[in-house]
């Protein structure tokens, strides 16, 4: 067919550079791990892992 | 050779092995369905005074139950087919390594099974937030863990998929909005499984002794993001079930892939930093954390929440405009398909979603107010909202979807399945609603006798909160009966309903693969482009695409305004300082 020796580049040119880099689902992935990571558990662990004991 | 059918109706490909695959997490997901409101009923009927159906350790195991079985199992199995559906199907593509897919299906199976077994054997009535120092049986962690093991697999083979799908070139370009959505929710299911792990294996190690501690505190913090996570893989997947649906039933598209991309990254960013609005009482977390995580973070995942109620009726209304529809503000709307259930049950759940769950979830996660109902019944009314009438229709409208296309079976019941979204919404309505006014009473959740009797230390409330309480109940009892009718409509066509295919006997009901002469070896003719975008192609009338979807936009934003600034009046009523 034709149609599928059509060459990426020309399919490509509709799509805009940001939607292409999103198209990346591993970079999703990424983002979306690395974010609440530190935002939320990392420093919510933090505050926890520091509140001083009673001192008796 | 992987081997292909076309649906002779819709024209969508199914692979031989996803076929089943979808066939089999979706029918466990029914069944976990069926057993959870058994439950509801049980547990709604405790609830409601003046039945107050059982006794106080039934009571919190059942809640333990019905929690877990609704949503972790329905909603997951359910979400596994999905997966399966937007990778394969959608992409017209061959699914990734079929048997690693099977094994987490098994993996799924065997770990559901586990943990209700230990729940229902009376020691593990922790709840589904099982907080330590509350121990269950060690195999009720055990259970939850291979679980997700076998969600995390599921997972991975979706994203093998993709890869496969790009490999291969079964597809022009981007991959389709709906799959994009499908992979946000993939991704935050692995995030959301990593921090499952992080808590819950210590938890499993505790529960057996090895570990002699679990701070309380700590277990909430990571916990949630686990909870609330969990939560946000249903909302980026029934938002891209909300657009498969409109893209089906009206051949709407996008009214921008930007915008509705753009908002699904919203959701990458920011998402599951609003885990930390479940903390906002929670001694020992700093005021900044709570304020950056939620205030900041949150809001933005709520504009992309917006964005999305927005461009899915916005879309409908487009193409309904283009078919002529074009009175007024809302003929579009009012001549829209009631009739059909699977419109009817996405609709609903949009609206419901936005209207109840969204305004409330807001208010919740405001740190200020959120200390008037945290801990109330209003809680379980603001997710019921969510996880039901959003998440749950959602799935149940695509399930009348995938009756005649996915399973080749004619629906049973035609019109007891017109009604059935309108009975099963308007009793999770009532009960939404109304648990949620009893909460802002202060009636507590998870409690099974708000009379206190016999207790030294009893609190009053007022005669209201009785009322709103069986008013609840009465909401309850008519969900479950739609929830009934659904699921006989379900089952029932798969078992009852005429073959539209010959090939589509009892078992290929229930994960068995068709006879070979269903399908091909030629592989699908590569997926095209999406066209042209709705709204770029044509401007309507005086620069708004969509006028009736405005409206109903002004409409939300007023509502949340109003009810927003009534919950500060509440607030500043808690303490009388005088
Ligand atoms: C069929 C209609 C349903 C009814 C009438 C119903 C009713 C209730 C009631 C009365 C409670 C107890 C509130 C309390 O005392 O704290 C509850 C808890 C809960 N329900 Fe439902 N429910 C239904 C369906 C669902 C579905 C479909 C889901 C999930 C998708 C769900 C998820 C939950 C969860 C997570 C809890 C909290 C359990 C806990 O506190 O640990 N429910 N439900
Ligand atoms: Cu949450």
């Amino acid at each position: 067919m034709a149609e599928e020796n059509k060459p990426d580049e020309q399919e490509d040119e509709n799509i805009s550079p940001w939607q292409q880099i999103i198209d990346n689902p591993f970079l999703l992935l990424f983002i979306c791990v690395a974010m609440p990571t530190v935002f939320y558990t990392l420093w919510g662990v933090m505050e926890v892992a520091t509140i001083p004991t009673a001192p008796y | 050779m992987a081997q292909f059918r076309q649906c002779p109706d819709t024209g969508l490909f199914f692979h031989k092995e996803a076929e089943n695959l979808m066939k089999a997490n979706a029918v466990a997901g029914v069944v976990c369905l069926l057993i959870a409101g058994v439950l509801a009923l049980l547990v709604v009927l405790t609830r409601w005074p003046a039945v107050h159906l059982l006794p106080a350790d039934a009571f919190y195991m059942v809640l333990t139950a019905h929690g877990i079985c609704a949503l972790i199992f329905w909603v997951i199995f359910f979400e596994m087919a999905i997966l399966y559906f937007a990778g394969s199907t959608l992409l017209r593509s061959r699914l990734a390594t079929p048997r690693w897919a099977w094994a987490g299906f098994v993996l799924m199976i065997v770990g559901a099974v586990m943990t209700l077994a230990a729940v229902f054997a009376g020691k593990s009535s922790v709840m589904m937030t099982s907080y330590v120092p509350m121990r269950a049986e060690p195999s009720f962690y055990l259970g939850l863990v291979i679980f997700a093991v076998g969600a995390l697999i599921g997972c991975f083979v979706y994203l093998g998929t993709l890869v496969v799908a790009k490999n291969e070139k079964t597809y022009e370009g981007s991959v389709p909005l709906v799959t994009f959505g499908a992979t946000v929710a993939c991704v935050i299911a692995i995030f959301t499984i990593a921090s499952g792990a992080e808590i819950l294996i210590p938890t499993y190690l505790w529960s057996i002794g090895y570990i002699s501690h679990i701070d309380p505190a700590m277990y909430r913090v990571i916990w949630w993001a686990l909870g609330h996570s969990s939560q946000q893989i249903n909302v980026a997947a029934h938002v891209a079930v909300w657009y498969l649906i409109a893209g089906v039933i009206f051949g709407a598209r996008p009214m921008s892939e930007k915008v509705s991309r753009a908002a699904y990254l919203l959701y990458i960013f920011f998402l599951q930093l609003a885990s930390a609005h479940h903390l906002m009482t929670d001694p020992g977390i700093s005021s900044e954390w709570k304020i950056f995580n939620t205030s900041y973070a949150m809001y933005l995942a709520v504009l992309a929440s917006m964005i999305h109620g927005l461009t899915v009726p916005g879309a409908i209304e487009v193409a309904q405009r283009k078919k002529g529809l074009t009175n007024g503000s809302f003929e579009w709307l009012r001549k829209a398909p009631w009739g059909n259930p699977v419109f009817s049950s996405m609709f609903i759940s949009l609206v419901g979603f936005g209207f109840l769950g969204g305004i409330s979830g807001v208010v919740m996660g405001t740190e200020q107010i959120s200390i008037i109902i945290h801990n109330t019944i209003y809680v379980p009314g603001h997710f019921h909202a969510t996880v039901v009438i959003g998440t749950t229709m959602a799935w149940m409208g695509l399930t009348y979807l995938l009756i005649p296309v996915l399973f080749r079976r004619k629906m049973i019941l035609p019109q007891a399945a017109k009604l059935q979204p309108y009975i099963f919404g308007l009793g999770m309505s009532l009960v939404a609603v109304f648990h949620m006014a009893a909460g802002t009473l202060g009636v507590a959740r998870r409690h099974w006798d708000m009379g206190f009797a016999g207790n030294p230390l009893g609190f009053e409330y007022p005669a209201t909160a009785y009322l709103l309480m069986g008013i609840a109940g009465i909401g309850g009892v008519i969900a479950v009966a739609g929830g009934a009718l659904f699921i006989a409509i379900a089952v029932g066509s798969l078992v009852f309903g005429e073959k539209l295919q010959k090939e589509a006997g009892l078992l290929q009901s229930f994960g068995f693969p068709l006879a070979d002469s269903a399908y091909t070896n030629e592989k699908p003719a590569r997926l095209p482009m999406a066209p042209a975008e709705a709204v770029e192609a044509d401007h309507g009338e005086a620069g708004f695409e969509a006028p009736g979807t405005f409206i109903l936009a002004m409409v939300l934003l007023v509502s949340f305004v109003i009810y927003y600034f009534i919950n500060w009046k509440y607030l500043s009523e808690v303490w009388g300082l005088s």
